[in-house]
């Protein structure tokens, strides 16, 4: 490993029983980046998310988060992470203060400065005016907030913890409490602080994350830049629009002929047709012209990436169809 | 918050601080802060936890000691009662421990660099808070039906101290059970199971009523030593004996939550600290 890199996991397994969890997870996150982990449910996201926190135990492999070993050295690394757990990690009786000054104190910051730290990001997190009231009374959101507040209360002062945790840190929360989670997230970034993030959103690993590893059945089975992971793991669309919806089928196979695809998807609500393509400009003009002198008039022909959602469901399509209603799939499209 | 850095600084030589007394006390202090702070949030709970035990103590002495009409029959009880009251300590212990354990804050306080003993040691520090509170309120309920101590202030204070001595024990007994358990349903099981442990002992009645077998784990139960020593300090009558564990009473009185002590809790801390394998 080098000075350089913030988590680095080597051949992780973890085994409840006979049940696999993680087996050999490969993972090296830079300094100050954002490192994506996707995965249908069960892929063994939270498991490697509690290993790297301290919280597990791996049954193989080793860990390294801030340049210590994660069981050799756990209190080190606990003096350098946060973690944001998939469930709130607050006491529901205490209030929003209680909570976090407990936490501060348990950091060891003192009395004084724990309550004053609990008071500004209480304020920072829009939690002000809810701070005497317990949590059990919270909605979603503000538990979210409130949860985030005490990852921060501890190492604030140095720039925010080196390694934070995020596991699904929007699930459940609506596009005002994710815009606002997204954006505290860039800023800790911008300080400096390094984050490993799950996801089940797509659409969040796009926005926030520099490198994107997919993990299935407890291993990653695709990483890159969001970009990266598009262009390898998909080829490029191209899409058509068919003004005739009885010609739908017709227009089908000449696109298929003219994108040499082996396959042409069809969306027949949206009269749409889409197929991958190798050659993109050969593959536009050759079917722009086939169209034209079969008769077909297209409302639109366009080139494209491919989405995020076709990547993931591309490469976990080994798995579970569970794998698939995870995601919320941006273009509705039936295959032929 | 700084966000005139860009890229964070090359890793710093630790400043892991050992395990300093001083932060290790402040840290189980804010645990057993945070149960104090859970009594403001549930006032009713903290009331019937506190007044079970006095009804227990009205229904034994007018329901069965009236219906024996035996003659002290709350003197010889009520001592008995409060033995009683510390062993089953470790029913309360074991259900908070259980809820607790499964809360999310408990991955918090795992994942930040507090001292490992305080989830455990706050735990107990407030049961034990909990437990004298209870003890006092039983004496008082003891005096209302008519039981009085007899012996000096300092035998009264042994006597005190004793059955907090099984408290202590039985706490441990109950950390290390709730660990085990993990689940609520677990639970249960115990609060059946101790039942037949409180009526194979000396509480209600002499070990010397019972047939042989019965009356030797009778004899030799800890709650029964507890219960025997401090009938003994507060000038209570102590029915039967003649046994060696009747006329070591005190001894075992000592012993038995020593070795519960012994066993129970390097067992909790060890299950404790080895939560994540
Ligand atoms: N305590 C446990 N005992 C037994 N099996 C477990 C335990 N925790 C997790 N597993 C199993 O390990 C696998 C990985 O679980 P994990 O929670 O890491 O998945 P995940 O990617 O976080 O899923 P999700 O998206 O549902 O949160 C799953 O098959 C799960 O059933
Ligand atoms: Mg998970």
């Amino acid at each position: 490993m080098t000075d350089g890199d913030a988590i680095l996991v080597e051949g992780l397994r973890k085994e409840y029983g006979t049940k696999q969890a993680l087996s050999g997870l490969d993972l090296t996150v830079p300094n100050g980046t954002v490192q994506g982990l996707l995965g249908p449910n069960g892929a063994g996201k939270t498991t490697a998310v509690r290993i790297l926190s301290t919280l597990l135990r791996p049954s193989g492999g080793r860990a390294r988060v801030a340049g210590f070993d994660v069981a050799a050295e756990p209190d080190q690394v606990r003096h350098r992470i946060g973690l944001l757990g998939q469930h709130a990690a607050l006491d529901e009786e205490l209030s929003g203060r209680e909570n976090l000054e407990m936490f501060g104190r348990l950091y060891h910051l003192g009395a004084r400065r724990a309550a004053a730290r609990a008071g500004d990001l209480l304020e920072r997190f829009d939690l002000a005016a809810a701070g005497r009231k317990p949590v059990s009374a919270y909605s979603g959101g503000m538990r979210r907030r409130l949860d985030l507040a005490a990852c921060l209360i501890g190492s604030e002062h140095r720039g925010g913890p080196r390694v934070l945790f995020l596991d699904e840190p929007t699930t459940g929360l609506d596009p005002r409490g994710r815009g606002e989670v997204w954006s505290a997230v860039r800023s800790l970034v911008e300080g400096g602080t390094t984050v490993l993030l799950t996801t089940q959103y797509l659409e969040e690993a796009d926005q926030l994350a520099d490198d994107i590893a997919v993990l299935d059945a407890g291993r990653v089975v695709a990483q890159g830049s969001p970009d990266a992971l598009k262009t390898r793991l998909g080829a490029d669309r191209i899409d058509v629009v068919v003004r005739d919806p009885a010609r739908l089928e017709a227009a089908a196979s000449l696109v298929g002929m003219a994108a040499r695809a082996a396959e042409v998807s069809r969306d027949t609500d949206r009269r749409l047709l889409s197929a991958p393509v190798t050659d993109r400009m050969a593959a536009l003009a050759e079917t722009v012209r086939a169209l034209e002198a079969a008769g077909i008039e297209a409302e639109d022909i366009a080139l494209r990436r491919p989405t995020l959602d076709e990547v993931f469901l591309h490469t976990t399509a080994t798995t579970a169809p569970t794998a698939a209603t995870a995601t919320a799939p941006a273009t509705k499209e039936g295959t032929a | 918050m700084s966000t005139t850095r860009t890229r964070p600084p090359a890793p710093v030589p630790a400043p892991a601080p050992l395990p300093n007394p001083g932060t290790v006390l402040a840290d189980c202090w804010t645990m057993t802060r945070r149960e104090l702070v859970h009594w403001r949030r549930r006032p009713v709970q903290v009331v019937m936890n506190l007044t079970f035990p006095l009804m227990m103590l009205v229904m034994f002495v007018y329901f069965i000691g009236g219906g024996m009409s035996i003659d002290g029959y709350e003197d010889y009880l009520v001592p008995g009662m409060f033995a009683l009251t510390m062993a089953f300590g470790l029913e309360s212990t074991m259900v908070a421990l259980t809820q607790d354990l499964n809360k999310g804050v408990i991955d918090r306080f795992r994942s930040i660099p507090m001292a490992r003993s305080a989830v455990l040691v706050g735990r107990s520090a407030h049961d034990m808070l909990q437990s004298a509170l209870g003890l006092v309120v039983l004496v008082l309920s003891g005096l209302l039906v008519g039981w009085r101590w007899h012996g000096s202030p300092l035998e009264v204070a042994a006597a005190l101290g004793l059955l907090l001595w099984l408290r202590l024990a039985m706490l441990w007994v109950g950390v290390y059970l709730g660990l085990v358990a993990g689940r609520p349903e677990m639970v249960q099981a115990v609060q059946i199971l101790v039942w037949p442990v409180a009526f194979f002992s000396n509480v209600f009645t002499s070990p010397s009523t019972m047939p042989g077998w019965m009356g030797a784990i009778a004899d030799w139960n800890p709650m029964s030593a507890t219960a025997r020593a401090v009938r003994e300090l507060f000038g209570n009558p102590v029915w039967g004996g003649g046994t060696w564990a009747a006329e070591h009473a005190w001894l075992l009185a000592l012993a038995w939550p020593l070795l519960l002590l012994a066993v129970f809790f390097p067992l909790a801390v060890r299950r404790y600290v080895n939560m994540g394998r």
